[in-house]
């Protein structure tokens, strides 16, 4: 794309450069980590990065578009189901899952195809669910994708020849590592950030903000809410792929309610639309449990961190319901990357 | 009357009593606040952990029952005044979040008192055996369930149709402003509808316990997505929709066990919710409910 015409859509191409200073930043930031700090370090950073791009993937239904879904569990099922099966070794697939149809069970690939196609069988799964349920509104959308996870959830708990039921499938390959994670989240943050500053972003929250009044400007509400969808549970999918070849586990319930509502929680306290806000947030409370963790195994107190992840939500919806950042990106961040100050409504 | 089919349908009436219990106070609770309460699965635990606790002490059962009721009444009001109170008027999704949270909490606090472990839970003796009935027999247990429920719904009609607080609460879940223009204290009236919604949540732990027989701290989340179904298939706010979509679903799920072929039993949830979504999505308002807002 020209310089102009990346002008024309709001994003100064300086914005490229200095994403891509932060970018190897970053990188060396995570690689000097991973030189001097212990390997248990390491994977918390790895869980830290994807849990802030399934903050940011959230944003895109959530936050842009103000659908309250909390299906993202579900999708993420789906993808490291997808994923789990397509890496699995080929030697050990007629012993564990029997009921694999031919192709698939002789087929081996390596990871970037395996999360791809995770990604989109998830989104191809959302485009269908959405269709029935995007024209839910408010809380009704919101048990409505509660009730896909539960679905999935019973898919993987009886499919027992493809997913080994309920007992989980173990013994898949650990193909991701830090990397993976940490080049996934660049590429989710990314494609939310030039999404919120486009033509695009704007349709979504102009839907968001009054359905009525954004198709009286000619916005198609219905594509955009399906895209959004779409978009978020293909990343979403490939976020749950990524987490099981870490823990080389996946189990029907490893993504679980609790999980979509620790997500919410994420992007509520973020401010629901705020990239920013989602990544800090993702990673405040991934920080926090894991560092309550040791206390909570000294009192004996188990799930004292998720009460107080509750609680500090309870608190933001009374004291600063629109979290963080509010829907916008910080001003000098804005500055820095491009983008302007769509998302933040008088 | 076949001795299986009877079976079935005392099942399916019983599993239906637990839900209709449950959806009766959710479906109050949305009627007067509009807020889909997550938090209400959980007085069913509460419910059934008091039950336990007091049949420890020795508590007899018949008082037991009405402490029960005041407990999860209690609990209800805690829960409002602390929780729901303070953000009544935000978006309906902030409201629903906030239920959420407050569902973790109470489920968490609960996993730090109890620990996580299925406990035993017995009701006695006499409540165990099976009574015959011309031919077919059914267990006392769940004909006490039927029974009692019945009994609590009576009531309930009683109180919303012939009081003056059933009166207060159906002008404040037609419009809420209105009747505190016309002189309804409306804190006192929602209140009162947390009680009573709590309450016979909490006494569907009680049975809930008895029927299943193991309790544990999480218990609390399927009854509270399916009374929300159940709602949603007698018309959300309607208390005589909820009461009938509890049994619909009740006998629903239990056919759907009992007629279909055995490998497909495990899908029971997903079904649940997959008639969920028809239902919103044919007839959002609920088979019973002609008049609604706008949700689908």
């Amino acid at each position: 794309m020209s310089k102009i015409a990346l002008e024309e859509e709001g994003v100064p191409v300086r914005g490229f450069a200095a994403a891509a200073f932060t970018v190897v930043l970053m990188a060396l930031l995570v690689w000097l980590a991973q030189a001097s700090l212990s390997d248990y370090v390491v994977a918390l950073l790895a869980i830290l990065f994807l849990n802030a791009s399934l903050a940011v993937s959230l944003n895109f239904t959530n936050g842009f578009t103000g659908l309250f879904s909390l299906g993202h569990p579900a999708f993420m099922t789906i993808g490291a189901y997808v994923s789990a099966i397509l890496t699995y070794p080929v030697a050990r697939k007629s012993t564990m899952l029997s009921g694999l149809p031919e192709l698939l069970a002789a087929t081996e690939l390596p990871l970037l195809p395996s999360i791809l196609i995770a990604g989109v069988v998830g989104a191809l799964v959302a485009l269908v669910v959405g269709f029935p349920v995007l024209r839910l509104r408010g809380h009704y959308l919101a048990v409505a994708t509660l009730g896909l996870i539960v679905i999935v959830q019973g898919l993987a708990t009886n499919w027992d020849g493809i997913t080994r039921g309920g007992s989980g499938l173990s013994g898949i390959p650990r193909l991701a590592n830090v990397w993976w994670a940490f080049g996934f989240m660049v590429v989710v943050i990314a494609a939310a950030w030039r999404i919120k500053f486009s033509s695009l972003g704007r349709a979504m929250m102009a839907t968001r903000e009054n359905e009525l009044a954004a198709e009286c400007t000619g916005i198609d509400t219905v594509r955009i809410r399906m895209l959004a969808f779409v978009l978020g549970a293909f990343f979403a999918a490939i976020a749950g792929a990524l987490l099981v070849h870490l823990i080389s586990v996946v189990t029907p319930k490893t993504y679980s309610v609790l999980l979509a509502f620790n997500l919410v929680v994420m992007v509520v306290i973020g401010g629901a639309g705020s990239i920013t806000g989602a990544v800090i947030a993702a990673s405040a409370i991934t920080v926090l449990s894991e560092a309550l963790r040791p206390i909570e195994e000294a009192v004996g107190l188990y799930g004292l961190s998720q009460v107080i992840v509750a609680l500090a939500l309870i608190l933001v919806l009374y004291f600063r319901p629109q979290g963080l950042f509010g829907s916008g990106e910080p001003a000098f961040l804005r500055r820095f990357f491009g983008g302007n100050r769509s998302g933040y409504t008088a | 009357m076949s001795q299986y089919f009877f079976q079935q349908l005392v099942n399916g009436l019983s599993l239906g009593s637990l839900y209709a219990l449950v959806a009766i106070g959710f479906s109050m609770i949305y009627g007067i606040v509009r807020l889909i309460n997550f938090a209400h699965g959980d007085l069913v635990m509460i419910g059934a952990f008091s039950t336990l606790a007091m049949i420890t002490l020795g508590v007899p059962w018949p008082l037991i029952l009405v402490f029960v009721l005041a407990i999860g009444a209690m609990a209800g009001m805690v829960i409002e005044s602390v929780a729901f109170r303070p953000i009544r008027g935000a978006p309906q999704v902030t409201g629903f979040i906030a239920t959420l949270a407050v569902s973790i909490v109470i489920q968490n606090s609960a996993l730090m008192l109890l620990t996580g472990q299925q406990r035993n839970f017995v009701f006695p003796a006499f409540m165990r055996q099976r009574i015959s009935l011309g031919g077919v027999n059914a267990a006392l247990t769940d004909l006490v369930i039927i029974g009692l429920t019945l009994v609590l719904i009576t009531c309930l009609f009683f109180i919303v149709y012939r009081t003056r607080l059933g009166t207060a609460m159906r002008a404040t879940a037609e419009n809420l402003m209105a009747a505190r223009l016309m002189g309804v204290a409306v804190n006192r009236t929602i209140l009162a509808a947390f009680a009573i919604g709590s309450a016979l949540a909490a006494v569907a732990g009680l049975f809930w316990g008895g029927k299943f027989g193991q309790i544990d701290p999480l218990l609390g989340f399927v009854p509270g997505l399916k009374a929300f179904v159940a709602c949603v298939i007698g018309g959300v706010g309607s208390i005589g929709g909820a009461m009938l979509g509890g049994y619909i679903l009740g006998l629903a799920e239990v056919l759907f066990v009992g007629l279909l072929p055995q490998e497909l039993s495990g899908y029971r949830d997903a079904f649940v919710f997959l008639l969920l979504i028809v239902i919103l999505l044919v007839k959002p308002s609920g088979l019973f409910v002609r008049h609604v807002e706008d949700r689908a």
